[in-house]
């Protein structure tokens, strides 16, 4: 018990510090908003430096309810530094209105935790009580602006399709015990070795579907948009980072612990999600005039990239996913936190491409920064995003699926034309008026940060990265 | 024996009370009814030895759903007179519902009849010679304890939800101030008056 609670300890040190935090934002109210959420920042760097395996070999807690392995390691240190940023790219953001309320942090907090058993999970029920815990905080942080009616709206349709998600990956998981007998993934993986069962195979399909909503993949895409849209700025940054890590992750963990024997199987799925993905993603966003809307096409098209990665269904097919989400996170937080900073004269968020334009003379500054990711995402060479892209398109040719890398190039050219289509408004069109000002704060800091990441400059940090998700990818082999 | 009488005292019940169910004027009524169908088929698991379930249909079933029913029936103005007028435009549906079921229920027997589950590879195997709440509480509590904890941590964040999103502060309310109301002593809220007879009280 003592060793199992000592590899849990990054949770353990997440759940106290979430009750802690909540007594306080119960006692001294929403002025403590601001204290609120550094002490949370705080936490989640106290966590991530307790995380177990990142130098000793993996571990099971809890008769192998928990799996405390570099891969977990990795993913965790991911979901907390996106969650800490999103979550302080917040503060400023809501504290304009004065409606920062200091339960915020808090749900971050636990939503965290949720996703720290996502990626730890050795059973499927491990992996349902996490993904419930994540999901059921980020409902309530959809619709966290409850005089807003599309937050309330993107709160109650995620709320709506997401226990509907649930209800899928439930059904698939109790076939899986039907059939398997067990839900610890090393129990499934042996009963699928001696053959997959039809009634398994239902299994594995329902439970990838279950998934497939968490991270967002073609066909279960539909509520991407709306949500991204309706929720406020912040909160998409959030949505569109820590959980999409996890709910990754954990598709890679299930996929190759649990049902490795039937890699034959589920790389159809995998392989024509991906496709759909990415197709998708590139074409739909074309038309739209809402940037939260078009970065949230952005992001199925991009985990339709990291989908080509895990239809490898190598060691180096999963690294590369993991190296995609570590580079996506940054890329895609970076283009939240300039939509964070598009505000007009009255300080109101705008939040439509047309607003973009001119921004180059208007504000030069966060033009660059909001090019330079554009172009990263289009993964245009001299930038950090091309690298991502790269890895994933090599391993899937190394496992003979060279048609899908071919598709998969090609439809990051269709992806490549909207996001280039911003570049464009931004530097030659005539300039729209010009948003607010605002001072140096933890939001600029925050763009600056993400942009010297995806910036040439990045190149000195492919080599560890690429080497510490290779290490992560390994605990899975 | 007794076993034998017992099963069809509460099997004729559960079938009785649930024809009262359908056929009661009253909504109420048709509530109660109901109520009294899932006591009897929790008695019914009961004999065969599933007290666990048969104690969570009671809990489950009896305290919060049926209790919900009651609750919706009483509350909402529903006119059962005119939900009832359409019986002969919607029996060819429902009819087809009811054939569906027929066949499920005979697809379940018949698997049923093929053989159990192989559950081989079962990581917790049930020992028979204790009771199944026992059996439950005892994997619940070790075994899945790290579960049990998070699930407690779902419920917290419910909770933290509902109240984020419908508490207010409104203004104009006069709230109790109990640590004034617990400063406040007897000599600073009554007086002792010598009161001369047939004089006007002063207050």
């Amino acid at each position: 018990m003592g060793y199992s609670l000592q590899l849990t300890l990054p949770e353990l040190i997440l759940s106290g510090a979430s009750l802690i935090l909540l007594m306080i934002t119960a006692f001294a109210g929403d002025r403590s908003g601001r204290l609120v959420t550094w002490l949370a920042v705080l936490a989640f760097v106290v966590a991530g430096f307790v995380i177990p395996g990142v130098t000793d070999v993996g571990a099971t807690a809890f008769d192998g309810l928990f799996i405390a392995d570099s891969f977990a390691a990795f993913s965790k240190i991911l979901i907390y530094v996106s969650a800490a940023a999103a979550m302080l790219g917040a503060m400023g953001w809501f504290g304009r209105d004065r409606d920062y309320r200091a339960e915020y942090p808090v749900l971050i907090l636990l939503s965290a935790i949720g996703m720290g058993m996502m990626v730890s999970a050795g059973d499927l029920l491990t992996l349902y009580v996490g993904l419930e815990l994540q999901s059921l905080a980020a409902y309530v942080l959809a619709s966290f602006q409850r005089r807003d009616n599309r937050s309330a709206e993107a709160g109650l349709k995620y709320f709506v399709l997401g226990a509907l998600a649930s209800g899928i990956l439930l059904y698939g998981v109790s076939l899986l015990y039907g059939f398997t007998g067990t839900t610890l993934f090393a129990g499934i993986a042996q009963g699928l070795s001696e053959g997959v069962s039809t009634g398994e195979l239902f299994g594995i399909v329902f439970v990838l579907a279950g998934i497939a909503f968490k991270v967002s993949a073609v066909p279960f895409h539909m509520w991407t948009p709306d949500v991204y849209e309706g929720a406020p700025t912040p909160v998409t940054a959030f949505f569109a980072s820590a959980p999409k890590v996890a709910a990754m992750a954990m598709l890679a963990r299930v996929c190759v612990e649990a049902m490795g024997p039937a890699t034959f199987e589920w790389r159809q799925i995998v392989i024509f999600m991906a496709l759909a993905s990415t197709i998708l993603g590139g074409v739909a966003a074309i038309g739209q005039a809402n940037i939260k809307r078009l970065l949230a096409y952005s992001s199925i098209n991009n985990v339709g990239f990291a989908l080509i990665g895990l239809a490898a269904g190598t060691q180096a097919g999963i690294a590369s996913v993991l190296f995609y989400m570590a580079v996506y996170v940054v890329m895609t937080l970076g283009s939240f936190f300039v939509v964070m900073k598009m505000r007009d004269e009255a300080g109101q968020p705008v939040e439509t491409i047309a607003s973009l334009s001119g921004l180059s003379r208007t504000r030069p500054g966060l033009a660059l920064a909001m090019a330079l990711f554009m172009f990263s995402l289009a993964g245009i060479p001299p930038l950090l995003g091309f690298w991502p892209k790269f890895f994933v398109f090599e391993a899937a040719v190394q496992a003979d699926l060279t048609w899908l890398a071919a598709v998969g190039i090609a439809t990051s050219v269709i992806g490549a034309y909207y996001y280039i289509k911003i570049v464009k408004i931004m530097y030659f069109d005539d300039p729209a008026p010009a948003y607010e000002r605002s001072g140096f704060g933890v939001e600029s800091a925050l763009i600056l940060l993400s942009a010297l990441f995806v910036s040439p400059l990045g190149y000195f940090l492919i080599g560890p990265l690429s080497q510490v998700s290779q290490n992560a990818a390994g605990a899975l082999f | 024996m007794i076993q034998t009488f017992v099963f069809y005292l509460f099997a004729t019940l559960v079938i009785a009370s649930a024809a009262m169910t359908i056929v009661a004027r009253n909504p109420v009524h048709s509530v109660l009814w109901l109520i009294l169908a899932f006591f009897n088929g929790a008695g019914l698991m009961l004999l065969l030895g599933a007290e666990f379930i048969a104690l969570l249909l009671i809990i489950v079933y009896v305290g919060a759903v049926a209790v919900l029913f009651l609750f919706v029936v009483m509350m909402l103005d529903v006119d059962f007179a005119a939900l009832r007028a359409g019986f002969a435009r919607y029996l060819p549906f429902g009819t087809l519902l009811a054939l569906v079921l027929l066949a499920e229920i005979i697809f379940a027997i018949a698997a049923w009849n093929i053989g159990g589950i192989d559950n081989g590879v079962r990581a917790a195997p049930t020992d028979t010679s204790i009771p199944n709440i026992q059996a439950l509480g005892t994997i619940l509590f070790t075994r899945y304890l790290f579960i049990f904890e998070a699930a407690g941590l779902v419920l917290l964040v419910a909770m933290i939800g509902a109240i984020v999103l419908t508490h207010r502060v409104r203004s104009g309310t006069r709230p109790q101030n109990v640590s004034q109301q617990i400063r406040r002593r007897p000599q600073d809220a009554t007086r002792n008056v010598d009161q001369p007879s047939g004089q006007g009280v002063q207050l």
